[in-house]
């Protein structure tokens, strides 16, 4: 159906804690793997020299897993401005999705007052973005549920990065688990509820596509943005009405 | 004048820029759309991105991390597909994986 069509101005732009509860319950099937995650990364911390605080530090500050993962590879003993600007600008690379991910919540986002809406995207991650896209789908307009999940990972995420990185080496290697595909195995999942119809997946393939070709061509996380942005273009153009 | 090297705050430096940029990230998509008028055709093109980042996020790493992890996300997907629960999505994906690096693939 065209939901566009169904676009009534929702006058009361909610923020109420029982969203929160419900999204905290949403993401709640993630907690392990994020604690084996926060783990791994507090172990990889300690292994690299970071101190207990440093490492908290950073996953309470950042909260990006995977690009603090890949700083552990670029962390250093001495530091340069050149090597912090040079680890700012990996960062960004890995985490420029969350533009795009921030940027396809943004009609429902842009109903509430920009405070909100800044300190709400603090922690604001692939997980939670995941959760709000599938409770937004179903009709859901309640931005606790994007905060509450946010948060309740976020506080797991910084809690568990202490043991990680007090038992350090003990930790056995997490890919024998399965934990490594924990996220993608989410993602995977997703397109199931996002199907609407075989003309909405056209941008998808499109995306798809591009994806597969830019991760041979560039190093690094830019295929996501590549193959992401190509898809939304061809469902803006693919779809005109004649 | 030279900035100073960052000496003993070199790694709360880096820490810190990393949280800004990571920040500026995370609010910049919405930011950037404020100045974006939502015209029918910026709205099919917001409609296809959620699927799109899926599936340019997703499609490469089945490439990355082999034959095991594409079974997995098919047979997560099929899971879904079925029963619409995303935790029996999870523990079937978790499950196909763990016994098949487990039998050496």
């Amino acid at each position: 159906m065209a939901s566009e069509a169904k676009s009534e101005p929702h006058p009361a732009a909610q923020l109420t804690l029982a969203g929160m509860l419900l999204g905290l319950r949403r993401v709640s099937v993630l907690m392990p793997g994020v604690i084996i995650f926060a783990v791994a990364f507090g172990a990889a911390a300690s292994a690299k020299g970071l101190s207990l605080f440093e490492a908290v530090m950073m996953s309470a500050l950042v909260y990006a897993g995977v690009s603090q993962l890949v700083a552990m590879e670029l962390w250093r003993p001495e530091w340069t401005w050149g090597a912090i600007v040079a680890l700012a600008f990996v960062t960004a690379t890995v985490n420029a999705r969350t533009v795009l991910q921030a940027a396809s919540l943004q009609p429902w986002f842009s109903r509430y007052h920009w405070f909100v809406t800044a300190f709400q995207l603090s922690f604001f991650t692939d997980a939670n973005w995941l959760v709000g896209t599938r409770y937004h789908g179903e009709g859901g307009r309640d931005v606790g549920v994007v905060l509450g999940a946010g948060l309740g990972l976020w506080v797991v995420w910084v809690l568990m990065t202490i043991p990680g990185h007090l038992l350090g080496a003990l930790i056995a290697d997490p890919r024998k688990y399965g934990i490594d595909m924990v996220m993608p195995i989410f993602f995977a999942a997703m397109i199931v509820p996002l199907w609407r119809g075989k003309r909405a997946a056209l941008p998808w393939i499109v995306s798809g596509i591009v994806a597969l070709i830019t991760v041979r061509l560039v190093d690094g996380y830019a295929f996501i943005i590549v193959g992401a942005l190509s898809g939304a273009v061809a469902g803006a153009l693919l779809d005109d009405p004649a | 004048m030279t900035l100073p090297e960052p000496g003993s705050w070199g790694p709360y430096l880096a820490i810190l820029g990393m949280a800004l940029v990571t920040y500026l990230c995370r609010i910049s998509g919405v930011v950037l759309m404020s100045f974006i008028p939502l015209t029918p055709r910026v709205r099919r093109g917001l409609a296809a991105l959620p699927g799109s980042i899926v599936v340019a996020t997703v499609l490469p790493l089945i490439e990355r991390l082999g034959l095991a992890a594409g079974l997995a996300l098919l047979a997560a997907i099929a899971s879904m597909v079925i029963r619409r629960s995303e935790l029996l999505a999870l523990l079937v994906g978790m499950g196909v994986v763990s016994l098949m690096r487990a039998a050496g693939f």
